[in-house]
């Protein structure tokens, strides 16, 4: 592997010409040149889930779409980043995320900061066709400065991965199957009761949505801090 | 252990079955147990010894019998009487009869073509030996194809075999299974594993369990000469807990197998060692998945990850990992005892060799068979299923479980074979077929399958975890003929994004139920839209 590693590959994104190692992923590849693939579960940084579908792209040539987040590029490969097909396929999945829980933006307090809301108002999504699903799902303010509200959460699991890959305390995880599934905090105890939670905040600076939380914070209030994540990423891989 | 005393075990049992006058097998396969063969065998073994006929008579537990709805199944050997429906009253007139002339009332003629048209390579052993005992699977042939392999061929004469069988994994999609050795055998690696999934999770499918509780060995021997061709030295055995005879009976087999040393360090005498675990899987559905699967073995959450990498690059631990289901290994000692080329002239050019299906539903004689590919569908179901009973009319033969479709009448003449099915909207799927009549209606079939999908979506996707459950809202208010006609237009469109955005093959297969009935009883849906 490590030889093919070193490889310098070109390749073609939307008809651009570009370069690249075969060790990066089309979705790396594409920001480094200024194209925007929209993704929710992805977080430089943090390994990769492929998980939120919204980076799908075509690979000419092929009939399948591939995950943009965890497709290693190849030398002539001919991208698809943007088609009708895609930004319909986009629109409906932003619709599933919406319809699953109760996303009110209005009295969120992620309001405008939002990654989900601000994914719609790129693609364009004006209206949701499919059902509202409104379960009722618990808020767990147990711990001492923040906040859960499962209403909000997508299930993208940055904060899972945040928790255990950077500060290796692996408090979250997810319980549950299908529209089942929860994050929760430890084996599914009071997050303000953890053993394992170290109070860092990570999880609350990752999070794409209102899910998590600063006690504290009114309506709209609720902006992350994101920077320290690839310094810390890069931090680890040398630790370890 | 030298491989003459394998021939030697192999000739000392075949000369003492010779000795008995009798043999009374009776089926211990599970669809028997549950109707109570257990207490069948019991009281035949009493009846035998009191008559004092436990000299000349032996009375013994084999796996599946294969006409499982008219068990408990019994077979008196060498005469080759079959008996169904065998109670514990029956026993003494059953023993009775041995002297005389078959218990008339209780006898299921083999003469009809459930039994006549199917051809036994996997299922060869079930119901002729006791899958308690090696020394029986010896009997057979048993460890002939690993041993020749070891003792004779190179790792890539092995794979040549197999590629030259022209044999398509069993699992569902019928991947070349020497294109998959080859890739494992290149990929470069000092550790490599080879894995079995016997997770078999569709709903109506039975036909891994019954290999397992049949002809455990078969399993085994299959796995040690893949793990020889691809360089493994590591196996496991991914079984559903629900399984628990399975399970058993897969121990006591690997324990035999190592006692004997035909699995373990230096088999046959040579370099090679090969060592297996059963692991266990807790009744997800999505642990049938094979990076699920992995993940599972690993002792981490049961869920798929993207591919590439696949498996055979990257699979358990990161090593270079062969999966193959229970079936494809099954097939594996005969294609080495027999030479590929055998294999490749039964079944059809491009799907060679036997399928096993597990036959339910509406049909006359339901159980597991096995018949050649490219049998056409009408065959399966009006020959070796006898047509549909109550004199109904056949509507319907559902394959695939919920990754497949149901086909039509009108397409019952198509041969039996992977591309074949997948151009009329199913798949050969693991082997589950549940036949409808008239009676059933294919909306509610095809809810029952998107509810089986929401239930079993591990929910790490969302096109899966919320598409599903919408379809499944959806279909229901059409059940219930609460739909409009743009319901049934969101139905297709949801559909079609479920299944080319999923990430894994049950979001990806989820729609395909609704799709095929939606392709040939698409009047069904019709009936229920309010206008
Ligand atoms: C949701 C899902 C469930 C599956 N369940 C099974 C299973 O129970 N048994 C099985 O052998 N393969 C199952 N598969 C297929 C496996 O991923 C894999 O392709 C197969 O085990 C490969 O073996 P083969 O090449 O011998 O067919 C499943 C796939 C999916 C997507
Ligand atoms: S398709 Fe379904 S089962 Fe597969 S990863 Fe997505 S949510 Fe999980």
């Amino acid at each position: 592997m490590s030889r093919l590693s070193q490889q310098v590959v070109t390749l073609k994104i939307d008809g651009r010409d570009v370069g690249a190692r075969s060790n990066e992923t089309i979705l790396e590849v594409a920001h480094e040149n200024d194209i925007n693939i929209p993704s929710l579960c992805s977080v430089e940084g943090l390994s990769v889930v492929g998980s939120c579908r919204l980076c799908l792209v075509e690979v000419r040539g092929t009939s399948e779409l591939v995950s943009a987040c965890s497709t290693y590029v190849r030398e002539g490969m001919d991208i698809v980043t943007h088609s009708e097909r895609l930004s319909h396929y986009r629109q409906t999945i932003l619709s599933l995320f919406f319809s699953e829980r109760n996303h009110l933006c209005a009295v969120c307090v992620s309001n405008n900061h939002c990654e989900l809301q601000g994914q719609a108002q790129a693609l364009g999504l004006s209206h949701v066709e499919v059902a509202y699903r409104y379960p009722q799902l618990p808020v767990d303010a147990s711990h001492e400065r923040f906040v859960i509200d499962h209403n909000r959460c997508i299930l993208c699991t940055r904060c899972v991965r945040v928790c255990d890959e950077i500060e290796r305390a692996h408090t979250w995880d997810v319980a549950g199957r299908g529209v089942q599934a929860l994050v929760i905090t430890d084996l599914n105890e009071p997050w303000g009761s953890s053993e394992t939670c170290t109070s860092c905040g990570k999880c609350v600076q990752v999070c794409p949505t209102g899910a998590l939380f600063e006690k504290g914070k009114a309506v709209a209030e609720m902006s992350r801090r994101r920077r320290f994540l690839p310094y810390l990423a890069k931090t680890k891989e040398k630790s370890s | 252990m030298m491989p003459e005393e394998l021939t030697e075990l192999a000739h000392k049992e075949q000369t003492d079955a010779q000795q008995w006058q009798h043999q009374i097998h009776v089926c211990t396969a599970t669809g028997c147990l549950s109707a109570q063969s257990d207490q069948v065998y019991t009281a035949l073994t009493r009846e035998v010894r009191d008559r004092g006929m436990d000299k000349t008579c032996r009375v013994k537990g084999v796996g599946c019998l294969g006409l499982c709805s008219a068990g408990p199944l019994v077979q008196v050997n060498p005469a080759g009487t079959l008996y169904q429906h065998v109670q514990v009253d029956d026993v003494p007139e059953l023993v009775q009869s041995l002297k005389h002339s078959p218990v008339e009332r209780l006898v299921c003629s083999t003469d009809i073509p459930f039994f006549q048209q199917q051809v036994k390579i996997v299922l060869a052993n079930a119901g002729n030996i006791d899958p308690e005992r090696i020394e029986e699977y010896l009997a057979v042939d048993g460890y002939q194809g690993l041993l020749q392999a070891v003792t004779e061929m190179t790792p890539s004469e092995v794979i040549s075999e197999v590629i030259h069988s022209g044999l398509r994994g069993r699992g569902g999609a019928g991947y070349p299974t020497g294109l998959k050795w080859t890739t494992v055998a290149k990929a470069d690696s000092h550790q490599k594993y080879v894995i079995c999934n016997a997770d078999e999770g569709d709903p109506g499918a039975f036909m891994d369990r019954n290999i397992l509780e049949s002809d455990p060995h078969c399993i085994i021997e299959g796995m040690a000469i893949a793990g020889y061709a691809v360089g493994a030295t590591q196996g496991y055995i991914y079984v559903r807990s629900e399984y628990p005879l399975a399970i058993k009976r897969l121990r006591n087999a690997l324990r035999r197998a190592e006692r004997l040393g035909v699995i373990g360090n230096n088999i046959f005498e040579s370099a090679f060692r090969f060592q297996i675990d059963v692991r266990l899987g807790a009744g997800a559905f999505v642990c049938g998945e094979e990076t699920a699967l992995i993940a599972s073995i690993e002792g981490r959450r049961g869920n798929p990850r993207p591919r590439p990498p696949y498996p055979a690059e990257a699979g358990l631990w990161g090593q270079p990992t062969l999966i193959n289901n229970v079936e494809t290994l099954a097939n594996i000692p005969a294609i080495l005892r027999n030479g590929g080329g055998w294999f490749a002239t039964i079944g059809s050019s491009q799907s060679t060799g036997t399928k096993v299906f597990a036959l339910t539903g509406k049909v006359n004689h339901g159980g597991l068979i096995e018949v050649p590919m490219g049998m056409s569908l009408r065959s399966i179901v009006f020959d070796i299923g006898g047509g549909i009973p109550n004199e109904l009319a056949f509507k319907a033969m559902q394959t695939g479980g919920p990754s497949g479709g149901c086909i039509p009448e009108t397409h019952l003449d198509m041969p039996t074979e992977y591309e074949t099915l997948n151009q009329i909207g199913s798949i050969m799927g693991s082997g589950g077929i549940i036949i409808m009549d008239e009676t059933s209606s294919m909306v509610d079939v095809a809810r029952f399958y998107m509810e089986f999908c929401q239930d079993e979506s591990c929910g790490k996707c969302v096109p899966c975890r919320v598409g599903t459950a919408q379809l499944a809202t959806l279909l229901t208010k059409i059940a219930e003929g609460m739909a409009t006609p743009e319901d049934l237009i969101l139905l297709e469109e949801l559909c079609d994004v479920v299944k080319h955005t999923s990430l894994c093959g049950l979001g990806q297969s989820a729609p395909n139920p609704v799709l095929s009935t939606l392709r040939f009883f698409r009047h069904e849906y019709l009936a229920h839209i309010r206008q």
